[in-house]
């Protein structure tokens, strides 16, 4: 059993989970995650790392309570344990001195982005950092993330931030006015297909961190098989991350919403078992 | 690869010997003449009813009462050149156990098939006897039907877990050597139980959740039930072994990581866990499955309890299983069992060879298992939600025999047709999985990626590090597995006693 050291409400639905983990937060690398499991009637799912403390021995990761397994989470308490947490699993972002890099986060994407920012930061890289939230009260970990950023964008649905528009738009104009030698894009899948389409026809290299639904997270069943290049590509082993220009988008789309009636079916039963009183 | 040896090494023989000239063995002998022995049908398997058991979970076969169990050892000729014992991959002293139940000394018996079998609940559910301890038996020579060995060391095996007196077995003072079992599937456990006995110290690591690899996430419920492999883990547990579950050898830590830690010697018994597909159009629509996520889903993940538990699988009510293997089998049984209206194997080559047991073969027949012979699907047909809701297929011929010595499939020009299916299980075989191949680049691998061994010890190109069952091999069976493991376990005992 794994133990929860803090579970913490980041944001509306977004949460941060911070776990005693010393053999697996000595080998983290920014871009992994773990997989884990809430409870052992729960699914196996994967989370990215938003953060890590090899000498602390704790591994962090930021997720949305999206499904059962997720609400299932956003409910532990610091002292809980998990009964499946292990990692780190896929192969680490590609780090090295490119240049100039924009990365562009939404949602749990700001956490899982963190990492990668800080490591692009210390490589000597020129470091763009371009957030999604809809509204002011949805942003976290902003200081976190300026402290590595020579740039800082935030694109919202609100006045509050300095672009009030969509990040695909937000960043067709950073593209007008800044050279980019790399993009690195985490969110949700619309949120990476958009601003990989963004760079396209400048041809600018677009790195997206697939979030395809996984099982075992060891290459064992294939469930995150996606199409990178024409190829059958598992997310698991040969990922998380994939060039955003060459990835089969709406097969993406379609595998990940596949479930949609059964995770809906399993959210009932799990409300009217755990949440509904009498 | 790896062919099994045909003769006993001298001190098998010798145990062998030593067995058969004891008084008791004798006597038993003479109370009753081999002709008598000859008349005696072989005693049925007790099975569910293929009605009632293809709509769910519970164990198929029932075991054999022990009544029917000590007849069935009567028709054992006690030879003097027992045949069995050499079509067995970990040569188990078949005369003697069997003996001990016709004598109704049924613990005894199962303590002898634990002195070479860690795992004898579990080989007397899943190894394909028929082609191995079975078909070899003189009894079968001589009147035809083999002695149903398999079916006797279930019967040890489950009474002794039954009666709830488990016999472990005196362990020897601490070597002070320390062991790492790369994997908790059948090779693995079978090594940490040899070298356990050895009184070496022991630790599995394991990526899942749950020890038994593919007995856990592969082998269904209806054939080996999760109670039987908790026993035989928990067995391993009470031996002294230590497992380290949710451990990525490879991820979590590298093999070097480990020596560092103070291991000495290694077994890597990881598997083949990376599902082979069809490399034809559509493969990705939903609705189509490797065997691996299908099964792990309903066994490891127990989807069949859905929405109990939360992870979901398709319930397709026209689904086709690719491959004629033994996971094909359990795939297509399992999609019976989940409700589908038309379960169909869907195979290349032809009844005769399909490489799943016979036994298992019957029993999805029984069950209202479809079977669609020299038939192959070229392409996936998706509806506009990208499922998938047809197939076209290919009839074909069998032609010359090709590298496997079966006669190879060929397509017959302009015999396409559409199958209508709603849930596809792509159960084509698997290929070791790279993890620890990958981070371990002193470890030499083959063009497949299998780690590459000397058959005779099972030794890798590292000092140290030795290796067994799918890793290996590709995919093969548990015994063969168990069969490596026992062979890598003694050489790991050498490998140890040299180092104090």
């Amino acid at each position: 059993m794994t133990k929860i050291i803090r579970r913490e409400r980041l944001v509306p639905n977004i949460h941060l989970l911070e776990i005693e983990a010393p053999e697996v937060a000595r080998r983290c690398r920014p871009g992994q995650f773990v997989m884990l499991m809430p409870d052992l009637r729960g699914e196996r799912i994967p989370l990215t790392l938003a953060d890590w403390d090899a000498d602390a021995g704790t591994v962090t990761t930021v997720f949305m309570a999206v499904g059962t397994s997720t609400q299932k989470l956003a409910l532990k308490q610091a002292g809980d344990e998990l009964p499946v947490f292990a990692g780190p699993m896929g192969k680490p972002a590609e780090i090295q001195k490119f240049g100039t890099v924009l990365c562009a986060a939404g949602c749990y994407g700001i956490g899982a982005i963190h990492p990668i920012v800080r490591a692009l930061k210390q490589a000597g890289n020129t470091v763009h950092t371009l957030l999604d939230v809809k509204a002011k009260f949805l942003m976290y970990w902003e200081d976190r993330l300026k402290a590595y950023s020579d740039e800082f964008w935030v694109s919202s649905r609100d006045s509050f931030y300095n672009c009030k528009d969509y990040i695909p738009r937000v960043l067709k104009s950073i593209l007008k006015e800044t050279s980019l030698d790399r993009v690195i894009t985490i969110g949700c899948t619309y949120l990476m297909y958009t601003c990989s389409e963004a760079t396209r026809s400048k041809g600018i290299k677009t790195i997206v961190s697939l979030n395809p639904v996984m099982v075992d997270g060891t290459g064992m069943c294939g469930a995150c098989r996606c199409t990178v290049d024409g190829r059958t590509k598992f997310a698991c082993v040969d990922g998380p991350d994939f060039d955003g220009h060459a990835v089969d988008w709406d097969e993406l789309f379609y595998r990940r919403k596949s479930y949609f009636e059964d995770e809906i079916r399993s959210m009932c039963y799990w409300e009217k078992e755990n949440l509904i009183e009498g | 690869m790896g062919d099994q040896k045909k003769e006993l090494s001298p001190e098998l023989k010798e145990r062998q010997k030593a067995g058969f000239v004891q008084e008791w063995r004798k006597e038993l002998r003479k109370s009753l003449s081999a002709k008598e022995r000859m008349k005696i049908p072989r005693q049925k398997m007790p099975e569910r009813d293929p009605e009632e058991r293809n709509t769910d979970f519970q164990e198929v076969n029932l075991g054999l009462a022990a009544q029917a169990a000590q007849i069935e050892a009567r028709r054992c000729l006690d030879c003097a050149n027992p045949q069995c014992v050499v079509g067995c991959p970990v040569a188990i002293d078949i005369p003697a156990f069997i003996k001990l139940i016709e004598i109704g000394k049924y613990a005894d018996s199962a303590r002898k098939l634990k002195e070479t079998n860690s795992l004898p609940a579990i080989c007397g559910r899943v190894c394909p006897q028929e082609t191995q301890c079975e078909v070899v038996c003189n009894l079968a020579k001589a009147s035809g039907v083999p002695v149903a060995i398999g079916n006797l060391e279930r019967f040890a095996s489950d009474y002794e877990r039954q009666q709830g007196d488990v016999y472990i077995p005196e362990i020897p003072p601490p070597t002070g050597h320390k062991v790492a079992i790369l994997g908790a599937g059948p090779a693995g456990l079978t090594v940490a139980g040899e070298l356990a006995k050895k009184g070496h110290q022991v630790t599995v690591f394991e990526a899942l959740h749950v020890a038994g690899g593919v007995l856990v996430y592969g082998i269904p419920e209806f054939r080996l039930p999760k109670a039987i492999l908790e026993a035989e883990v928990d067995y391993l547990r009470r031996l002294g072994v230590e497992f380290r579950m949710n451990f990525v050898v490879g991820m979590t830590a590298s093999l070097d990581d480990l020596k560092n830690e103070g291991f000495e010697s290694f077994f890597v018994g990881t598997g083949a866990g990376l599902p082979n597909f069809m490399r034809i159009p559509g493969e990705n629509l939903i609705g189509i499955y490797s065997a691996n996520e299908y099964l792990t889903r309903v066994n490891l993940m127990r989807a069949y309890a859905f929405p109990q538990y939360d992870t979901p699988v398709f319930l397709g009510k026209r689904a086709a299983v690719l491959g004629g293997g033994n996971v094909a089998m359990d795939s297509v049984r399992t999609a019976k069992r989940l409700g589908a209206d038309m379960a169909a194997i869907v195979y290349r080559r032809s009844r005769v060879e399909m490489p799943a047991r016979v036994e298992e073969v019957h029993h999805a027949e029984e069950e209202g298992i479809e079977f669609h012979f020299l038939t192959t699907p070229t392409r996936f047909i998706g509806d506009d939600q990208n499922r998938v809701k047809a197939m076209e297929c290919l009839r074909m011929e069998l032609g010359e025999p090709d590298a496997s010595g079966r006669r190879r499939p060929v397509p017959i020009r302009g015999s396409e047709f559409i199958m209508e299916v709603d849930l596809v299980v792509v159960s084509i075989g698997n290929s070791p999985n790279p993890l620890i191949t990958q981070t371990t680049p002193e470890l030499k691998v083959g063009k497949w990626g299998n780690v590459e061994v000397d058959w005779e010890t099972m030794a890798t190109s590292m000092e140290g590090v030795y290796a067994g069952g799918d890793i290996v091999r590709g995919g093969a069976t548990v015994i063969l597995a168990m069969g490596d493991a026992r062979v890598a376990a003694a050489e790991m005992h050498k490998y140890l006693s040299g180092l104090s």
